[in-house]
């Protein structure tokens, strides 16, 4: 029974995983530029739905959709004033770029709002429901619901729309998209947009059953590679199956190998999968 | 052909000259600097330049960026003073266990990692480091969260404690001398040429017959091993080290942004970098209370966005432009 328990919370932390590295997976895939702020910005949304429900006494579904909006415009932001401007140029400053950017975000966060651990009111979801002997908290249940949806609808947007194809054809060949009357640029930064966007939902969501503070986007960033590279670079389904794996493997090993060695089994398998298939495990060769 | 051959010798002796005129001039510098607080500075700058030119080895030479080269010189630091805390030993004795054990790891960190290119490269040292920062975090053996802390009191001048940063910035003068000679010679020899073609463009090197890997692996196991050194020598000079001061995400990244700023792949690049952001940093610490706050890590964020967004090539780069503009200007 305990056993169900921990791959039920680990599914549910998985989707919310999955959601925010469906917005890495999507920037890598289209421009093959990593952003290595990416946790911050989840860090960033946790923040926004914090002082929405303390300060203002908003619900969740008020303040995901403002932590989404104000992460499509950084997103946004970032691409135009900065990563626009490196990604042809050397490696060393795209990695950099992103990475000076992460830093900024993370200790500028610590300075704003010190580096205390805060939390969101519990009462903000209602009571526990014990089902068929399993727990089901509904913070975590609303989140990873919410963030599956999310997923999904990406994945949909990507693949059913007009705007997907155009977003798709850009990652594709820049070239022959251009050939055929799409501007890549507008492009590129709706897909930073919509990327950040994603870890504002994400943001928002775990913010409703994890603790907050500056130095959380440093683990969640590994966690996002991490679920990338399993998933393969550019794949929404991968990053879904992927991130679902992680969350019920970094439940099972806080349960079996202690809740301070769960990220060094999920960073061993990652340093093992990179090994093994540098591809990705689903990408194609 | 003899003019030019005879003028490439003296245009070396030159070189040479100046290069030792500096050192005198290095060696001489903690007497000018009257107060402790200068001297120690211009040390730290020292073990700073030191750390970032390993780095550069591999993350400038080679071109393989590593975020991970924490896991070096925290080996190095722990290695100096674990040895004193089971066995009382002088803290300098565990430095050549620190270089052997940082040599066995980064052939085992290479081992995945050299598959990788790029930004796979980057986030594999990432997840490396980390991963031996939480085991460090729960050994209890190597002090776990609290950390290692050095002799008190000297117990004789095989500890190597100073209350003077003086001695500690003659050594680590000398030991920078020495690295910046390997590097010298490294770029002039068939690995420097092997290294920078790999740097350039992988596969082509690879077709072309370089042994990619072999040279990768050289680079690397030269790189950890004076990381490894510096560590021990922030050890010996602190006389304290914890998971964060040791194996800390922030330590490669300094090493990493201190070698953009002054210029990757160039020899005098990290020292240079080291100059101006050693005293930015304690300019910062001391003007905005302590580390603790962070104000020092935002701008060195901003000092990276700035390199990478404006000049990928750091001050070295900028240098180049301005003679160049120098000199259009004069014809």
């Amino acid at each position: 029974m305990i056993l169900a328990q921990l791959v039920l919370n680990g599914l549910l932390v998985g989707a919310v995983y999955a959601l925010f590295s469906s917005g890495l997976t999507l920037i890598w895939g289209m421009m093959n530029v990593v952003n290595f702020a990416h946790g911050d910005f989840v860090m960033l949304a946790m923040y926004v739905a914090f002082f929405a429900a303390t300060l203002l006494g908003w619900g969740p579904a008020a303040f995901v959709p403002v932590a989404a909006m104000a992460l499509f415009l950084l997103g946004v932001l970032v691409y135009l004033m900065l990563v626009r401007h490196v990604m042809r140029g050397p490696m060393l400053a795209q990695i950099l770029s992103t990475f000076g950017l992460a830093l900024v975000l993370r200790y500028a966060a610590l300075w704003a709002f010190s580096a205390n651990f805060v939390s969101l009111p519990e009462d903000l979801t209602g009571q526990v429901v014990t089902l068929g002997g399993l727990r089901f908290e509904p913070s975590r249940v609303l989140a990873g619901i919410a963030a599956l949806l999310v997923t999904l609808g990406l994945h949909l947007l990507l693949t059913r729309t007009a705007l997907g194809s155009r977003l798709l054809a850009v990652a594709e060949d820049r070239t022959a998209a251009m050939l055929v009357g799409i501007r890549p640029d507008p492009m590129q930064a709706l897909a930073w947009g919509i990327g950040a966007a994603c870890t504002g939902i994400a943001g928002g969501l775990i913010a409703l059953f994890f603790y907050v503070a500056p130095s959380v986007g440093e683990s969640l960033v590994l966690i996002a590679f991490v679920v990338v590279c399993l998933g393969g670079f550019g794949s929404v389904p991968g990053a879904l199956v992927a991130g679902l794996a992680i969350g019920v493997i970094e439940s099972l090993s806080a349960f079996w190998v202690g809740a301070a060695f769960k990220d060094v089994v999920v960073y061993a398998l990652f340093l093992g999968a990179l090994w093994f298939r540098p591809q990705g495990l689903l990408g194609k060769a | 052909m003899a003019m030019t051959a005879s003028r490439g010798a003296w245009g070396r002796g030159v070189a040479v000259l100046g290069v030792l005129a500096v050192l005198a001039l290095a060696a001489l510098l903690p007497f000018a600097l009257q107060d402790v607080f200068h001297q120690r500075i211009a040390a730290l700058v020292l073990l700073a330049a030191i750390s970032a030119s390993a780095w550069n080895l591999i993350g400038g030479y080679a071109g393989q960026v590593s975020i991970g080269h924490a896991v070096f010189f925290g080996v190095g630091a722990y290695s100096a003073l674990l040895g004193y805390t089971l066995f009382e030993w002088p803290p300098i004795a565990g430095a050549p266990f620190g270089i052997l054990i940082s040599l066995v790891f980064a052939t085992i960190i290479g081992l995945p990692t050299f598959r990788l290119r790029g930004h796979y490269f980057s986030m594999a040292t990432i997840a490396a480091a980390e991963l031996v920062r939480i085991l460090v975090v729960n050994w209890p053996l190597v002090g776990g969260a609290v950390g290692l802390m050095g002799p008190a009191v000297p117990r004789s001048t095989l500890d190597l404690s100073f209350t003077s940063p003086r001695p500690y910035y003659w050594t680590f003068l000398g030991t920078l001398t020495a690295l910046l000679l390997v590097t010298h010679w490294m770029s002039r020899s068939r690995m420097g040429f092997y290294l920078r073609a790999i740097k350039g463009q992988e596969r082509a090197a690879r077709s072309l017959g370089v042994p990619v890997q072999r040279y990768k692996y050289y680079a690397l196991l030269l790189s950890a091993g004076f990381t490894s050194l510096a560590g021990s020598l922030y050890a010996l000079m602190v006389g304290f080290v914890d998971p964060d001061s040791g194996f800390g995400i922030l330590i490669s990244v300094r090493m990493v942004i201190i070698t953009a700023l002054g210029g990757v792949g160039t020899l005098f690049g990290p020292l240079a970098g080291a100059v101006i952001l050693v005293p930015l940093e304690e300019w910062t610490n001391a003007t905005f209370g302590g580390a603790g706050t962070g104000i020092t890590y935002v701008v060195y964020g901003f000092v990276i966005m700035l390199i990478s967004r404006f000049a990928p090539g750091g001050l070295a780069e900028l240098w180049r432009r301005l003679q160049a503009a120098g000199r259009r200007h004069a014809a």
